[in-house]
């Protein structure tokens, strides 16, 4: 730090400018080398013809409707399958009945590949948009679960015990100690839900759906589109990086408090 | 009753004039608030965890507004009397009665203070405070970090406190209620010497100002002498000591021989 700080350089970068000097130079070498006829346009079409299939399939009214089906899908799936992964993970944190009721169960169900049971789903709910949400919410509540049960069983019980001395009844116990104590584990929970989410989603499209960007691509693939399936692709990657911001957004902003998220400024031992 | 015989020590007709002797000395200083306290009994107090019994028949009589305190080796039982004074565990045996009613768990009029300072992290200093909340909480709040010297902190998170700071929000925390029992867990433990000793005038002052009945746990035989009225040794579970302390109770400062003696007696004890 001290070292960098003396060889002062003769230009300095916007911050966060770092990250996107790799992604940019291999855009860069990527369309050099397809436009020269180094890879064929058939296996990887140029970034250039990425943008074009973005600007066509804009045009043409196919993929702005897509997007908001895979979309909806996800945001279903991530509610239905996050709010019961919350449930279950805060009953049983607190409750040791529950616990010894469903926890074994639920670490059963965990351990079994949720992509596994597509053919059942196919066979319970066809390739309607019930199987899509079912299977991400199966996805999703998992994550959730564990990460808010972890979070509830570590609080740390000097301070529920403090609480209680200061006469806080059950409801202010919850509300002020045990959901703002397990917290910071709930959003690596939700974090880890919204990745599968998308895995999911992008694997449900793309075996059984009649909409969706992994319905597109499928279909592009049908008629050797191969810059459409790339575009589906570009389009699944900014669609995590963009959940992920607003999780972070909504991190930074919940958990102000705790010293990992400070702003180094204020952050003093 | 054995301890009873021991505080005998003062005369009985000067211990039950102390107080309002000492309100009208200390009169133009600071209004009376005194009076605030509640006296605690313990009747043949035991209490066993499995085979281990950590404290053996107590019989105790604080008086309201008394500043006692426990000293003991680590495991003696100092805690674990703390504890169910508290209400926060029950005796195995005996009853502990404060102000007329056996204590059947928490009470709202006891407020406790433990070695850390238990601070919620995600609550500012102001929110920690008023951690019991009802109406007007954030002017009672302030009132008390005002009290403990912190009211320019109210909005601070508690993480960017020191130690001392931060027990002193919790001391501010725990006068909020204007608790008439104030319990104190060996709280200024991981203080180091100079802060330890600004919270020992602290709480002299507030303990005089509120009259709050205190029970103070400690192994620091130096912190007794300079805060209690009363010292009690535990040992193995039983009162091995029960000293006065004459400078406490009579709110003066005790000479440096005085001292090292009370010192060393309540060492011998322990």
């Amino acid at each position: 730090m001290s070292i960098a700080k003396t060889r002062a350089p003769s230009f300095r970068l916007p911050d966060g400018a770092v990250g996107w000097i790799l992604p940019l130079a291999l855009i860069v070498g990527w369309e050099i080398a397809a436009d020269g006829g180094l890879i064929a346009a058939r296996v990887l079409p140029a970034p250039s013809a990425v943008m074009r299939a973005l600007w066509v399939t804009w045009r043409n009214g196919t993929l702005a409707p897509n997007i908001a089906v895979s979309a909806g899908r996800a945001l279903q799936g991530l509610l239905i399958g996050g709010l019961i992964g919350f449930a279950l993970g805060i009953v049983n944190g607190l409750w040791r009945p529950a616990e010894a009721a469903l926890d074994s169960s639920l670490q059963m169900l965990r351990n079994i590949p949720h992509l596994a049971i597509i053919p059942l789903v196919i066979l319970w709910f066809g390739i309607g948009e019930e199987a899509k949400i079912f299977l991400v919410s199966i996805g999703v509540l998992f994550p959730v679960y564990i990460n808010t049960y972890h979070g509830v069983r570590t609080i740390d019980p000097g301070l529920v015990e403090m609480a209680r001395v200061y006469g806080l009844g059950p409801f202010a116990l919850f509300w002020r100690v045990i959901l703002p104590g397990a917290l910071p584990s709930i959003f690596v929970g939700l974090r880890y839900g919204l990745g599968i989410m998308w895995l999911t989603l992008i694997v449900a499209e793309t075996i059984s759906a009649s909409s969706g960007i992994g319905y597109m691509t499928m279909n592009a693939r049908e008629f050797l589109q191969t810059d459409v399936v790339l575009l589906g692709i570009v389009i699944y990657a900014l669609l995590g990086k963009f959940s992920d911001l607003i999780t972070k957004f909504c991190e930074n902003a919940a958990l102000s408090w705790h010293p990992s998220y400070a702003k180094p400024a204020e952050r003093r031992p | 009753m054995s301890s009873q015989a021991q505080l005998l020590q003062i005369p009985p007709l000067a211990s039950s004039l102390r107080l309002p002797v000492e309100i009208a000395r200390q009169a133009p200083a600071s209004p009376p608030a005194r009076g605030g306290g509640l006296p605690i009994e313990l009747r043949a107090v035991s209490k066993a965890f499995g085979q281990r019994e950590v404290l053996k028949g107590l019989d105790l009589n604080v008086e309201a507004g008394e500043f006692v305190v426990v000293v003991g080796r680590s495991g003696g039982g100092k805690s674990t009397l703390l504890r169910l004074v508290a209400g926060l565990d029950r005796p195995s045996a005996g009853t502990i009665v404060i102000d007329n009613q056996a204590v059947a768990g928490l009470r709202r009029t006891t407020r406790m203070m433990f070695q850390d300072a238990r601070l919620l992290p995600w609550q500012t200093v102001i929110g920690n405070v008023g951690i019991a909340r009802g109406p007007q909480w954030r002017r009672h709040a302030l009132d008390a970090l005002e009290a403990v010297g912190l009211a320019d902190r109210a909005e601070d998170w508690p993480r960017i406190l020191s130690g001392g700071q931060r027990q002193r929000v919790a001391l501010a925390r725990a006068l909020v209620g204007r608790p008439s029992v104030l319990l104190l867990d060996e709280p200024f433990g991981a203080l180091d010497a100079l802060t330890r000793l600004e919270m020992h005038q602290l709480l002299k002052g507030l303990w005089r100002e509120h009259g709050f009945t205190a029970i103070l746990i400690t192994h620091d035989v130096a912190e007794a002498a300079a805060l209690a009225e009363r010292v009690l040794a535990l040992r193995e579970g039983s009162i091995a000591l029960d000293l006065p302390i004459p400078h406490n109770r009579q709110r003066r400062a005790a000479g440096e021989t005085e001292l090292a003696a009370l010192q060393a007696r309540i060492l011998a004890a322990v």
